[in-house]
């Protein structure tokens, strides 16, 4: 294919400043069009447990003084089981519902798993973004999500500035977000034992919160005609109530394996974690894109994580393209982790049987399929396959040796997008 | 250790001075498809997704968080 060599409109050179800019998308609009639409449905099911569906749609209506807003909305329903952090054991067991009105059994052999939760969540965001003056631009937005259990209002702000011709492009950002939850059934006293269903459920508080501040400092840079370039620092401080009140560990015995007891879970109540990310878009002079990127992150709960994510774009027939995707996710397990804890052992301060916690590896297989009918429309579709695969070898004891006691997660992402300018 | 990340970062600016590109030449780097976010909803999606599901979010952007995620 022969590439057209052509001026780029004002228009065009804009859009690709305030992309690399702020994150946001606007595609190349060369047109009189001043919104431009996206929406998505996305179908996430899990092999046993959660089954969600998210519609979302946004809107963004740009003015002549090269300003936007954009306004988008999601609404997401779950359904199905998560794991309750009990661990498996080699007769049924039966568990209190978070009420502590009703119970729930699960069969020898099995990961127990929590079906009582049944959630829909709704978030609306606003965002602005304006230039400040030809070289500075401001990004600044306001997010609201609410839930049966849980709200969060979340504020950020943004300012980007190009530098060498806009080759360069140094982005400072900040977050805010404070998020209360008042969970189902109140919040569990730590380590307490869960009680039986219908009897006094121990319980400390109605309601808690937590505030997390986020910091982003970035540079993108235009490496040559085919190659852009982007690298992040981000700085995030979780403080509050951290823990997960429909999370319990099983007590077991020393020797036996045994489960004896349920007792509620207990993290920290800070986190701060900083990640590095970089990323790089190519395009290749046969049409195709790559996109790879890569990121590193770390915390103070001893969590540490690599994800590498490619996709490969190759456009054919004129208006099709298929984007291949692959992306890895590898897990080093909290401090306070702990499968289950063990009779007779001292109490921890804070222990956890979140096996998003744990040591694991995650990987995701998919493609996504395109069709533009033009520069600013689009219908797509992806189809992806999510696996997580955890520490088999954990220090089981006793009945614990006869199961894999970190069981693969396995889940399907379908994704319909349809965008859309006038 | 802030020196050397002033260092660092000035080396940084230093060496991106000698890439770039002249304006006429971002035809390729204007189509949507070389946008750093070429589909927002999905990179939305993704991070909720992810945020759900392990222990680390963000990194690109301000990314996940606002549920409660069980």
């Amino acid at each position: 294919m022969q590439l057209k060599k052509q001026r780029p409109s004002i228009a065009s050179l804009l859009a690709v400043a305030s992309c690399s800019l702020l994150n946001q998308s606007a595609s190349a609009s060369e047109d009189d069009n001043n919104w431009h639409v996206d929406s998505a449905l996305l179908l996430y099911s899990e092999k046993d447990r959660v089954d969600a569906v998210e519609p979302v749609i946004s809107a963004t209506r740009s003015f002549a003084d090269e300003s936007s807003l954009t306004v988008k909305v999601a609404v997401d329903t779950l359904t199905g089981a998560s794991p309750s952090g009990a661990t498996i054991s080699d007769v049924p067991q039966t568990f209190t519902r978070p009420s502590g009105r009703g119970e729930y059994i699960t069969s020898a052999g099995e990961l127990p798993l929590d079906d009582t939760f049944k959630d829909s969540r709704t978030a609306v965001s606003v965002q602005y973004e304006f230039p400040l003056d030809r070289r500075t631009r401001i990004s600044t937005g306001l997010a609201f999500s609410n839930e049966y259990d849980y709200t969060s209002v979340a504020l950020n702000a943004t300012v980007a500035r190009d530098y060498n011709n806009k080759n360069t492009t140094v982005s400072a950002g900040f977050a805010y977000a404070d998020d209360s939850i008042e969970p189902e059934g109140e919040i569990p006293i730590a380590f307490a034992s869960m009680a039986p269903a219908g009897s006094e459920q121990p319980r400390d508080r109605a309601d808690d919160d937590k505030t997390t501040t986020d910091l982003l400092v970035g540079i993108t840079q235009v490496v040559n005609r085919q190659t852009l370039m982007q690298l992040n620092y981000s700085y995030s401080r979780a403080e509050g109530y951290l823990t997960d009140p429909f999370k319990i560990l099983s007590l077991v015995a020393s020797s036996s394996g045994a489960t004896l007891d349920y007792l509620y879970e207990q993290r920290p109540e800070e986190r701060v974690k900083h990640s590095i990310y970089w990323k790089t878009k190519y395009h290749r002079l046969n049409g195709d894109t790559v996109d790879v990127s890569y990121r590193y992150l770390w915390d103070d709960w001893d969590i540490s994580s690599h994800t590498v994510d490619f996709r490969y774009r190759i456009p054919f027939a004129e208006r099709h393209y298929i984007e291949p995707h692959l992306r890895y996710y590898s897990q080093d397990q909290a401090d306070f982790y702990q499968q289950f804890l063990v009779a007779g052992s001292p109490q921890p301060r804070h222990a956890s049987a979140d096996s998003r916690l744990g040591s694991y590896e995650g990987i995701t297989i998919g493609a996504k399929y395109g069709y533009r009918f033009n520069e600013d429309s689009e219908f797509n579709l992806r189809l992806e396959y999510y696996e997580q695969t955890g520490d088999r070898a954990h220090r089981a004891i006793g009945v614990g040796r006869n199961y894999d006691l970190f069981p693969d997660l396995e889940a399907v992402i379908v994704q319909l997008g349809y965008s859309f300018s006038f | 250790m802030t020196r050397v990340y002033v260092l660092s970062l000035a080396l940084l600016l230093s060496s991106c001075a000698e890439w770039g590109v002249e304006p006429w030449e971002r035809d390729l780097l204007a189509k949507p498809e070389m946008q750093l976010v070429t589909d927002p909803l999905e990179a939305g999606l993704d991070d909720h997704i992810y945020f759900s599901k392990e222990a680390s979010s963000g990194g690109a952007s301000f990314g996940g968080g606002g549920c409660g995620c069980n």
